[in-house]
């Protein structure tokens, strides 16, 4: 288009003198594809909001982050959010202790040592790991580590957040050493072939030279596992129990935020009550975590992006 | 004096030979955690659930009795949930895939509303979709717990993967023959709809299996908009319905120790459809996929 505009120093038309009408009804309807996607935000916001906001009527906001009980349906009702907000966090926790290390471990092995034979087979056979339902998760954890956590006398109870943190980290694996990986191959080659021109052995260049040249990218990557980690729902339904506990002992049983709804949402709660209202309340809250925790992760991989790509 | 840094050197070199040798065990079990994970995973199941593993569990309705209960309600509920999350999801998704790709103006800032927000529903946790669900299908619309709300907010929780597949597969089509098919007279939509797609339908069609495997593999929505029924007949598109993930929760979480074994035959089930469908993505974009 520049060229022609150069060559004819007039502007070319290039629209034809008839509108085509098919053509622009096409681009509307892809349009209004894409517009379902946004719409989707925004239900999913108008959902929260509007039961969320009549709840803060009636319970004060003050009180939802300050009282120490949660007990919504109990004589007085207590609706302090903090017993759900730390047995998320215990639960979160066993899964970044799990996910973190052996995530980026797995990566670098991918990245720096495995040949690329190796590499091709191993990280789709990782990721079979996340592709296997939640639900299924769940069932291996009560019914198959809990048990093998209690042979080993560590006083854990049948319903715990340890059990529950430990298989939601290695679900996560797959999350953490994916995007890890690609940030690391991303790592021009400039910078391995310098540092090993200057006598650097292959692990001060995967420590020195990789890691802190991907550090953006294995951030992102663990910034968004440990967000579904927040808002995994199933694993802990299963197996970390239904009782809102302020501990963070990973033997005892606790409630998450993610369980909580669950268990509410199963059964036929009156609409309009206060307990259907703390459906939204807890959910509002959910939300807002893991939507902060996503946009900092799309920030971080961006980053990386820019600077090598 | 030179002996001395001969010594000292050597004793650096091992202690450097040690080092490495340790960060690479530690690599190696890094590896490992995940694959004994999965053994372990899919020996328990295969151990506790084959015996259960029969006739019965795929053609009977669940029961009280273990030994004559079936998953047939929750297979079929599991079927037509992909039918329809099919039917739903790959037109809306391909079509925002064309719209951004062939269509957006990527400087106008709604359209990069659009791709964070797309970027965003990816990682939005499924319990929350299973809350839009409860509020505007389930009690809003006056849907009721019905199979079609679930397919909805199916389609709306994988809409992100298909999306994300199409444009990636759209992107590789390069440019030339988009140009070729310009310089022959095509409009927009005919080069699109002739050129663009057909070239990228191995692409597209593996996202679209790909988001399918992850729909029929969701429980935690589903909880939501009201699967959880004891569902006995066979499901229809208006009525209650239940899937083989909910059997699967509402089996485990059964005290006794004999449901817990129909909960294994029943993963069995779900993870063969699941291993199926991932083969058949794979086999197609080995088979399809051209490169330019």
């Amino acid at each position: 288009m520049s060229v022609g505009r150069a060559a004819s120093a007039q502007p070319l038309r290039l629209r034809t003198e008839t509108r085509r009408w098919g053509e622009e009804a096409v681009k509307a309807a892809l349009a209004l594809c894409a517009f379902i996607s946004l719409a989707t935000t925004i239900g999913i916001v108008a959902a929260l909001l509007q039961p969320s906001i009549e709840f803060f009527g009636e319970v004060s906001v003050v009180d939802f982050f300050t009282e120490r009980r949660w007990a919504p349906l109990f004589e007085p009702p207590s609706f302090g959010v903090v017993p759900l907000l730390v047995g998320t966090l215990s639960v979160t926790l066993w899964a970044a202790v799990v996910c973190i290390p052996f995530g980026l471990g797995a990566a670098i092995y991918l990245s720096e040592y495995a040949r690329p034979g190796t590499r091709r087979t191993l990280k789709p056979a990782l990721e079979v790991l996340a592709g296997i339902p939640t639900v299924v998760y769940g069932y291996f954890a009560l019914t198959f580590f809990t048990p093998f956590l209690q042979e080993l006398d560590l006083g854990v109870g049948v319903f715990n957040a340890l059990s529950a943190g430990v298989v939601m980290g290695v679900m996560l694996l797959p999350t953490v050493a994916s995007l890890s990986e690609d940030a690391m191959s991303a790592v021009p080659r400039d910078l391995r072939e310098g540092a090993y021109g200057l006598g650097a052995s292959k692990l001060q260049v995967s420590t020195r030279i990789v890691v802190p040249a991907a550090v953006s990218g294995i951030v992102a990557s663990y910034v968004l596992a440990l967000s579904r980690a927040v808002g995994e729902t199933m694993i802990v339904l299963i197996a970390a129990g239904g009782l809102p506990q302020l501990t963070l002992d990973p033997r005892e049983a606790v409630q998450t935020m993610t369980a909580f709804i669950a268990a509410t949402g199963i059964g036929d709660v009156p609409t309009g009550s206060i307990e259907y209202k703390t459906i939204f309340a807890v959910g509002l809250t959910l939300f807002a975590i893991t939507l902060v925790m996503n946009l900092l992760s799309i920030r971080l991989v961006r980053r990386f992006r820019e600077v090598y790509e | 004096m030179s002996a001395a840094t001969a010594v000292g050197v050597r004793s650096r070199a091992r202690r450097g030979t040690v080092r490495a040798a340790l960060f690479r065990a530690f690599l190696l079990l890094s590896l490992a955690v995940g694959f004994v994970a999965l053994g372990a995973l899919v020996a328990d199941v295969l151990w506790k659930g084959i015996p259960y593993l029969d006739g019965i569990l795929l053609t009977e309705a669940p029961s009280a009795d273990p030994d004559g209960a079936g998953a047939r309600p929750a297979i079929l509920g599991t079927i037509y949930l992909m039918g329809m999350v099919l039917l739903m999801a790959v037109p809306i998704g391909v079509g925002t895939a064309i719209y951004l790709e062939e269509y957006a103006d990527r400087e106008r800032w709604y359209n990069r509303l659009l791709e964070l927000n797309i970027q965003n529903l990816a990682a939005v946790p499924s319990i929350v979709y299973g809350i839009l669900g409860l509020a505007f299908l389930v009690r809003g619309l006056g849907l009721g717990r019905v199979l079609l709300a679930g397919a909805m907010i199916l389609t709306l929780l994988v809409l992100p993967i298909v999306i994300v597949a199409s444009r990636e597969a759209i992107r590789a089509v390069p440019d030339s023959i988009r140009h070729a098919a310009y310089a022959l007279g095509a409009t927009k939509w005919q080069v699109v709809s002739r050129q663009v797609i057909p070239a990228a339908i191995a692409g597209i069609a593996t996202g679209s299996i790909l988001a399918l495997a992850r729909a029929i593999g969701e429980t935690a929505p589903l909880l939501l908009v009201g699967a959880l029924t004891y569902v006995a007949f066979d499901p229809t598109p208006l009525g209650a319905f239940t899937a083989l993930p909910i059997q699967i929760f509402q089996w485990t979480a059964r005290p006794q120790e004999d449901f817990k074994l129909l909960a294994a035959a029943a993963i069995i089930v779900l993870l063969a459809i699941l291993v199926t469908m991932n083969a058949f993505a794979i086999w197609l974009r080995d088979r399809y996929q051209r490169r330019f």
